[in-house]
């Protein structure tokens, strides 16, 4: 179904009413795996970070990561949830070659933490509750790389090969409660929660949480029901939905292709959905039907996990602030107003200029440069401000240049783009292109006394007093030394010269 | 408690992955029948207020700190695979998830 | 030189820590036993010539350089093929792992070489753990030495065996319904499933995690407590091990002192099903406890009736999942990987090609039992089972030191006799799974043999959990007064090979 078939958005929300869930899973950041001692690392050579238990040899067994139970308990009470005061493992039973022991050892009807709610902030300003179902402790599985099909993609494949460095490493598994009341806000519901669960996760210091790497992705279930009526509709589930962009556009989407089908008298067939990229649209995947048979059980291999209340409380206490804390005390300190503060929010500035101040620049500095140049760029390439290709670092440094009078903004914008371009660190770029402000009098001289020989009318205006008419001069100036010039510097010059100073 | 009919047997091989024949089909459904009416008899416990226990020990919290021990080499990894490739398991082609 | 392999363990160590031997020459007299007689009992399905030749040449140099050897240095033992042995082959017995050299050894096959013991080989078993005659086997049958027409026992057949036809002195078995006693009860030999989290079960290839149990085996009761001290103890790798120091069973099984303990037997095992010769030898040893001066009295233990059928719905359902990993993805045999098929469909033809019948009764069985709409009525039941059987005990032990039993209903039955009757295969289990269900200790030994047959009878001794010294302060003080009464151990009776 593309696109162009589908009934519009608004029609759609004229009949139906929106009910998702999201289920976000992400990758702990610890040293090793959840259940083994096996290095975590990015970017090992295949097959390298793994050991007997998490290539599911016969006779081997797992024993759970301490970090990988506080980091989960951080979760749980960030997201305001109860904390279990006993839970167990339980073994999630279907074969896939990606997963050695053909079981993920996950969590079933005992969760670690249940209940809870992150409240989000949307566009206008306004607060929505998303309500927390539960979050769960388990591993990833191994990473299978498709050969002898169209572009790695698994139809067509001749065979497939594995590699399980991937495979248990930790994940914690965050479940929405149905999220109801959203109605045409639900995408964008969708969007802001998963944005907000990001940053939440990030202040916890347990991951990176980065969705571009996969160590945060996003299951997007929706269904609708006609407006007024209370019973949900059948939902379809889209899988891996792995952008904040992407996950406000399956949302809507989905919106729109269930009621299509509803409309055209036809019915949701309960199944997953794969989310394309290129289009935003959605097809179809596995139809989940009763043949699906998990078999939990309580995991025979692990003892259960009981929280002491005494350590609960001191990981309680010892939270971070949290980002929406953190956002209003930010907004104070910058001195920003509500509509301002929301658009560095909508940017996903924050965190951003935050780290710029951080690196030593001035807040006006910080927010200009990322609220400006930055932030337009990111809009165009429909990227995320934070994974743009320049640190706040950076960014400082070339707010310090400016501050020093060795940049202009006009070449700082040049330096800001150069290290986009991948050409090096500010001061490298500086040097190499040399784009330093002139500032030498001798230097300038002889371009102003050009100017003024040039512009002789201009000149004898200044020199009888009309002294606001110097910005065509040093216009003319900074146009011929191609902008490297001092701007004050030129304005002193030619008033110097025109006796008008 | 209702016996086990041939159907689901056939239906357990699947979920189990085992392509079963069909005289084992049979031969299963069968025995399956006797065995599950002998031990059905657990049931009579099914409404009792009885905790279950699914562990003889009265273990918690057995956890290990977040250190890195040694992994196997790739080679040890591999060294058992029916095939392999680019320092991979490779396995026939996966149907399913995209 | 022949007599080297009718030592016991304990006398073995003392020679050559005396010099009397070496460990070489131990080891070279057991390899040339198996050479004599496997072909017959089949106890091994590997015998690593070399690998034992030189553990034991590193004892004897240890000894050379005057280093101090422990108590097992040297002596020869026969390592179920259940457990990882790295560079060893390990195959559980089945057509699925043939070939299969594992990559890292258990921490039980860590401790025995630490130990300086001599790993002489791996021995046959039920496919992965799974029956009581070693029938099910993907290697063959194993023979009881005592008649070799007749079963070994199992799931440990060929551990069990090979103590009885002298092909080495210790051996290594697990019990997850019995898999240890009940070989042991029916082959004149003594085994010992120590309390559930006692021997680490990381590198043992899971059969039922909750259930499975390593533990020694061996002629003597002391020579199995001084394997039991070898093996047991805390394993970090293993979450259910238990971290508590070992019970002093060596110097338990030295006691030969029974006075003053309380010792129950249990009602529930007796009537229909149970061999008179099994109950008369039985009988015979109630009344030697009493005579050695302990206090016996009889205990009721009403759910120990239902510990079968409890034992049958979860030993499966955690067998379905634990096998799920042989899928001819990573290891072990692939079948029908021919280009053109799937890997579903490579996983099922393999997995049905390569498991036998039991294993495969028990898959099914156990995703039935686990599978929505059934697993509060039979998985969930049977864990309330368990918590009643733990009761019992409890209860019994609240009263008595330790229970007595006989290990199995009859003796050595014929092999074929149940090979596909799979109801009565499991009768043979019947005494020994509550101890495994509840996780407590306990030991079979040989009280005589059945007048009927001539073949051995075990007695069952069972202790409350983390108390595995009274099995051997008990089961060293029968053997003893046994010994004293026959004039020789039971095993000499038996017919040569
Ligand atoms: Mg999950
Ligand atoms: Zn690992």
């Amino acid at each position: 179904m593309s696109v162009m078939n589908l009934v519009s958005y608004e029609d759609a929300l004229a009949s139906y009413d929106p009910v998702m869930g999201l289920e976000v899973h992400v990758e702990l950041g610890t040293k090793t795996k959840m259940f083994c001692g096996c290095s975590t690392e990015l970017g090992a050579e295949p097959n390298s970070q793994t050991c007997p238990t998490c290539l599911g040899l016969p006779g081997s067994l797992p024993v759970v990561n301490a970090v990988g139970v506080e980091s989960a308990v951080k979760i749980g009470l960030a997201l305001n949830c109860e904390i279990a005061e006993w839970c167990r493992f339980a073994r999630k039973n279907y074969f896939y070659p990606d997963m050695p022991k053909n079981f993920q050892t996950s969590q079933y009807d005992e969760p670690i933490a249940f209940n809870g709610y992150l409240d989000v902030q949307l566009e206008d300003g306004s607060t929505f509750r998303v309500e927390i179902e539960r979050a769960h402790m388990e591993e990833d599985t191994g990473k299978s790389s498709h050969v002898g099909g169209a572009t790695g993609r698994i139809h067509g494949a001749t065979h497939s090969l594995l590699d399980y460095n991937r495979a248990g490493i930790p994940l914690i598994e965050i479940v929405t409660k149905p999220i109801e009341g959203a109605g045409e806000r639900a995408p964008e519901v969708a969007k802001a929660y998963v944005a907000e669960l990001r940053e939440v996760i990030r202040s916890l210091d347990v991951s990176e949480a980065r969705m571009d790497k996969g160590q945060m992705r996003c299951d997007v279930n929706l269904s609708l029901r006609p407006n007024g009526t209370e019973t949900f509709g059948t939902r379809s589930e889209t899988k891996n939905v792995n952008s904040l962009r992407s996950v406000e556009r399956a949302a809507r989407f989905e919106i729109r292709r269930h009621a299509t089908v509803l409309t055209d008298g036809g019915t949701i067939v309960q199944e997953t959905r794969h989310f394309h990229e290129e289009d935003g649209s959605t097809t179809s995947g596995r139809i989940k039907d009763n043949a699906e048979d998990y078999r939990y059980f309580p995991e025979p291999d692990l003892v259960p996990v009981a929280p002491a209340r005494a350590w609960v409380e001191e990981l309680r206490a010892a939270l971070p602030e949290l980002p929406r804390v953190r956002r209003a005390r930010l907004q104070a300190e910058w001195d920003l107003s509500d509509k301002d503060m929301q658009s560095v929010l909508n940017a996903g500035a924050v965190g951003p200029i935050q780290e710029t101040i951080a690196a030593g620049a001035p807040a006006d500095q910080a927010r200009k440069w990322w609220m400006g140049e930055l932030a337009r760029r990111a809009n165009e390439t429909g990227t995320e401000l934070s994974e743009q290709p320049i640190t706040p670092a950076q960014v400082a440094r070339v707010a310090a240049l400016v501050a020093e009078g060795k940049l202009n903004d006009k070449l700082a914008r040049q330096v800001i783009e150069a290290v986009l371009a991948g050409e090096g660190e500010p001061d490298a770029i500086v040097e190499k292109r040399g784009l330093a402000v002139v500032s030498d009098d001798s230097a300038l001289g002889a371009a102003v006394d050009q100017a003024i020989a040039e512009n002789e009318g201009i000149a004898a205006k200044i020199r009888d007093g009309k002294v606001q008419a110097v910005g065509a001069l040093v216009g003319a100036v900074m146009k011929a030394t191609r902008g490297q010039a001092d701007a004050a510097r030129v304005k002193d010059l030619i008033l110097e010269r025109l006796g008008a100073a | 408690m209702p016996g086990i009919t041939r159907e689901e047997v056939a239906h357990l091989a699947r979920l189990s992955r085992l392509e079963l024949k069909p005289e084992e089909l049979d031969h299963f459904a069968e025995q399956l029948d006797v065995i599950i009416g002998a031990v059905a008899r657990v049931s009579e416990v099914a409404g009792q207020d009885v905790p279950p226990t699914s562990h003889p020990l009265p273990l918690t919290n057995v956890m290990r700190a977040d250190e890195v021990r040694p992994s196997l080499t790739p080679e040890q990894a591999l060294s058992g695979a029916p095939a392999s490739e680019e320092q991979r398991f490779r396995v026939p082609q996966i149907l399913g998830e995209d | 030189m022949t007599e080297l392999i009718r030592y016991t363990a304990a006398e073995t160590a003392s020679a050559i820590a005396k010099g009397e031997v070496s460990a070489v020459e131990v080891a070279q007299a057991h390899l040339d036993r198996i050479g004599a007689v496997d072909k017959k009992v089949n106890a091994f399905l590997h015998v690593d010539t070399e690998g034992a030749l030189a553990a034991a040449k590193a004892v004897d140099d240890k000894r050379a350089k005057g280093e101090e050897l422990g108590p097992l240095a040297g002596v020869p033992l026969a390592l179920k093929d259940v457990f990882t042995t790295k560079g060893i082959p390990t195959t559980c017995g089945s057509k699925m792992l043939e070939g299969w050299i594992p990559p890292y050894d258990a921490t039980l096959t860590s401790r025995l070489k630490d130990a300086d013991v001599v790993i002489l080989g791996k021995t046959n078993m039920d496919e992965f753990a799974m029956g009581s005659s070693t029938e099910n086997s993907a290697y063959g049958v194993t023979g009881n030495p005592w008649d070799l027409s007749r079963i070994p026992g199992g799931s440990g057949g060929g551990s069990a065996a090979a103590l009885a036809a002298f092909e080495a002195p210790l051996a290594i078995g697990t019990d997850t319904g019995g898999s240890i006693r009940q070989p042991g009860a029916v082959t004149g030999t003594v085994g010992v499933k120590p309390t559930y989290g006692s021997v680490s079960r990381y590198g043992l290839v899971a059969f039922s995690s909750s259930l499975d149990q390593g533990g020694p085996c061996a002629r003597t009761v002391l020579d199995a407590a001084l394997l039991h001290e070898a093996i047991a103890g805390h394993d970090p790798l293993d979450s259910t091990s238990i971290d508590a120091p070992v019970p002093a069973v060596v110097e338990a099984a030295k006691m030969r002192d029974i006075r003053g303990m309380r010792i129950g037997v249990v009602k529930e095992f007796a009537g229909e099903g149970y061999q008179a010769g099994v109950m008369q030898r039985f009988n015979e040893s109630v009344e030697l406890l009493r005579e050695l001066g302990a206090e016996v009295v009889e205990v009721s233990c009403p759910s120990f009736t239902l510990a079968l059928p409890a034992y049958y719905l979860i030993a499966p359902s955690e067998c379905s999942s634990n096998l799920a990993r042989f899928d001819a993805m990573r290891y072990g045999l692939r079948v029908g990987d021919d280009g053109s098929r799937s890997a579903e469909e490579v996983t099922a033809l393999t997995r049905e090609a390569g498991f036998g019948p039991e294993v495969k009764r028990r898959i099914i069985l156990g995703t039935y039992a686990l599978s929505s709409g059934y697993y509060d009525a039979y998985y969930g039941s049977a864990q309330k089972v368990r918590t009643l059987i733990s009761r019992d005990f409890d209860a019994a032990f609240a009263g008595v030191d330790v229970l007595v039993s006989p290990t199995t209903p009859t003796t050595a039955f014929p092999i074929g006799e149940r090979a596909d009757d799979p109801m009565a295969m499991y009768l043979a289990d019947l005494c020994t799974i509550p101890s495994n269900l509840a996780g407590n200790a306990a030991m079979s030994l040989p009280v005589g043999l059945a007048p009927e047959d001539n073949l051995p009878v075990g007695l069952q001794i069972i202790a409350p959990a983390m108390a595995d010294d009274r099995l051997y302060r008990v089961g060293g003080a029968v053997e003893a007064a046994l010994n004293d009464k026959w004039g020789h151990t039971l095993l000499e009776e038996a017919p040569a090979l």
